[in-house]
């Protein structure tokens, strides 16, 4: 070893085997990225090649499809069922599904009605209650997984049809309770939008905190003798970062901005990134999706890996029940009913997330919800009903799931499973 | 260092200061079944022992109570000179056992550096990936093992690389036991011999090494000493370098005369006789 060190001392650590070839310069990223595709490890390429041809026919088909009045709206639009999404994402990566995500952010909603509107309590309180029920069905559908071993889908297929009892239970006989136009969980779904320079602030803060936290890495690993990113390459992707946000800020405040529900969203899927990536959480929610007895062999609490999983997809769930019923002004029957819950799966598995489990990433969420809510948005501006959006969008589930399971044989054969 | 054996018994001449793990009495029923039964076995520090037997011994059960997956049914284990009771795998991970799957229990998604830290991550809330990674390497150094990089998923590395793979993460946690359940089966022969030569790396830093295997060319290779299980009981201590072939395979099918002498002497198999 020591022999190594002092003859290699001008390598770092991880970069001595000869059968490496360099990533330290922007072509030698760009061969390997090449590779990679074609073994197989896709990433978010197809999603974005996707989502440009999707916004591609639309706005050909209708000019105002890529107005900014549109985008604004498209991503409000898409922000409730997206917090959804995120926490299939979650049940996804351990390799487990919940169907039941529709019914749950439904009977969030008409519990949001029940206590803020029926029964007078502060809306606080109101929305505290309606992602509690969410926490507690999570707990259930934990127990009964863990204790009995029934497969996941049941599990959520009988707590499809039974929360959705529930919800038209509390809604009551009248079936709709609508929510104050003044109340703040309105205005937050359909009137608070980030003003213009705070956007701006917002964005190059994003930026900053990016490059301080690329460069604080890349110095670390030196020190410690590991390679680090080159201050070439970390440029770029700070200002390419930079641009994209400034031009796309000042495109969608052409219109009415951006909205603080969609910040909410994009928040709360930076953090379930952070949650994934860089905690003994996340890595053992991958570990268990890509080898279950192996993670358990190594000591990692599988059954309270489980539970955290399916309280957070129940949670979200509900907090996406309550951003629904804002942005609709009414916790209704038909509440997170309809394609809700498919359209939720499809985005998490357009998004690049794996149905086989251990492959996928928060970005997922936001990515696919886009193409689902993209195309939604087109068809609707083309005056097609919802019966072509359910035939558009079963087919790009399709499509994506059949890229999944493509990618996935390519990977083993060529070794990147 | 190597510790030389002389009889069956291992308490007597190794001195008890350096014996790491005592089984007496080690009984394992499944249903109606006994798995193990009265089981004693011992194993010092800087000596490898290697568990032998025909299928349905017990090998891999006496492995499984070792490493916390199944518990004894009855009698008692000692380790480093303390009555230990193991129910579960993190409290055998915690005494100091570490255990290598036959299966390697490594996650095909996670790279190197993930499957090596699995559960034992520095830094829980925000990861230290680079102590991670720098530990990494001094782990696979250690083992001068070569793996081109850490950061590739496991998937994409070969049998022998993972097998070293499995090894290592078996050495983060400063253990003092590593079991191996059946190291080389899977590997061909410049991997199974770059294995041998990880157990005796494993050996030379001092560590107990318990290693069960089929394969009695690796076995007496590698193993300071072979105790032989059959039927679920002892059947015989035996030193490598005091015993034959033969004397260790008869142990084992429980007779002289059994099938595999049969086909040394006569070229053919015979098919009348079971080996009982």
């Amino acid at each position: 070893m020591s022999r190594r060190d002092d003859t290699l001392a001008s390598v770092a650590a991880d970069l001595q085997d000869e059968r490496l070839r360099s990533t330290q310069d922007v072509g030698g990223l760009v061969k390997v990225g090449i590779e990679r595709i074609r073994g197989g490890d896709l990433g978010v390429l197809p999603v974005l090649v996707g989502l440009v041809i999707i916004w591609t026919i639309f706005q050909s088909l209708n000019s105002s499809f890529l107005s900014s009045a549109n985008l604004t709206n498209l991503l409000m639009e898409m922000s409730a069922v997206g917090v959804i999404a995120l926490g299939i994402v979650c049940v996804l990566l351990v390799g487990e599904i919940d169907l039941s995500v529709g019914s749950v952010s439904g009977l969030s909603a008409a519990v949001l009605g029940a206590t803020f509107v029926k029964n007078d309590w502060p809306i606080v309180h109101g929305i505290v209650a309606a992602v509690a029920t969410g926490t507690a069905i999570g707990i259930i559908y934990a127990f009964v997984y863990n204790r009995f071993g029934v497969p996941s889908f049941v599990i959520s297929l009988a707590g499809l049809l039974g929360f959705l009892g529930l919800q038209l239970n509390t809604l009551g006989k009248s079936g709709t309770i609508n929510l104050p136009f003044d109340s703040a969980i309105v205005k937050f779904g359909q009137l608070w939008f980030v003003p213009d320079a705070l956007s701006y602030v917002l964005a190059l803060v994003a930026v900053g905190g990016f490059l301080a936290t690329r460069v604080l890495r890349s110095r670390h690993r030196r020190a410690s003798g590991l390679s680090g990113t080159s201050w070439q390459i970390l440029g770029l992707q700070a200002a390419g970062l930079a641009a994209l946000l400034i031009v796309a800020l000042w495109y969608l405040n052409g219109g009415r901005g951006i909205g603080w529900m969609f910040v909410l969203f994009v928040g709360l899927v930076m953090a379930m990134h952070y949650a994934l990536t860089r905690t003994r959480w996340g890595r053992s929610v991958f570990a268990v999706g890509g080898n279950e007895e192996a993670a358990r062999r190594s000591g990692v609490n599988v059954t309270r890996v489980y539970l955290s999983v399916f309280v957070l997809c129940s949670t979200l769930a509900a907090v996406g029940g309550v951003l629904a019923a804002g942005r609709l002004a009414a916790a209704a029957q038909s509440s997170g009913t309809g394609d809700v819950n498919l359209n939720a799966i499809a985005a998490a598995v357009i998004g690049g997330t794996s149905l086989f489990g251990g492959r996928g990433s928060a970005f997922a969420a936001l990515l696919g919800i886009l193409v689902i809510q993209s195309i939604s948005s087109g068809l609707t501006l083309i005056n097609l009903d919802s019966q072509w959006r359910f035939m558009v969008t079963g087919a790009v589930l399709l499509a994506a799931v059949v890229l999944d399971s493509v990618s996935r044989r390519s990977r083993a054969s060529h070794g990147r499973a | 260092m190597n510790v030389q054996m002389s009889n069956l018994e291992g308490a007597e001449h190794a001195g008890e200061a350096d014996r790491v793990l005592a089984l007496r009495g080690i009984s394992k029923n499944f249903g109606a079944v006994a798995a193990l039964a009265d089981v004693d076995l011992d194993v010092h520090a800087g000596e490898v022992v290697a568990i032998v037997g025909d299928n349905g011994a017990g090998k891999s059960t006496l492995v499984k109570i070792l490493s916390g997956v199944h518990t004894a049914d009855a009698g008692t284990i000692e380790f480093r000179g303390e009555q230990a009771t193991i129910t579960n795998p993190q409290q055998a991970l915690d005494l100091g056992i570490a255990t290598v799957f036959q299966d390697l229990a490594l996650c095909d998604n996670l790279d190197v550096v993930g499957n090596l830290f699995l559960n034992n991550e520095l830094n829980p809330l925000r990861l230290d990936e680079v102590g991670m990674e720098v530990r990494s390497w001094e782990l696979l150094g250690q083992l001068a093992a070569k793996i081109p990089s850490v950061r590739i998923p496991i998937a994409s590395l070969s049998g022998g690389q993972r097998q070293t793979v499995a090894i290592a993460r078996s050495l983060l946690l400063d253990p003092k036991l590593i079991l191996l359940d059946e190291p080389t089966a899977a590997l061909g022969v410049a991997q199974t011999a770059e294995v041998l030569n990880l157990v005796e790396r494993l050996r030379e830093h001092g560590l107990a090494v318990i290693m069960v295997s089929h394969n009695m060319e690796d076995v007496r290779a590698v193993a300071d000493r072979i105790a032989v299980l059959r039927l679920g009981r002892n059947n015989g201590i035996f030193e490598t370098d005091a015993v034959s072939t033969e004397a260790v395979v008869a142990a084992i099918t429980g007779a002289a005369d059994n099938a595999v002498s049969r086909r040394a002497t006569h070229g053919t198999p015979t098919t009348t006789e079971d080996d009982a």
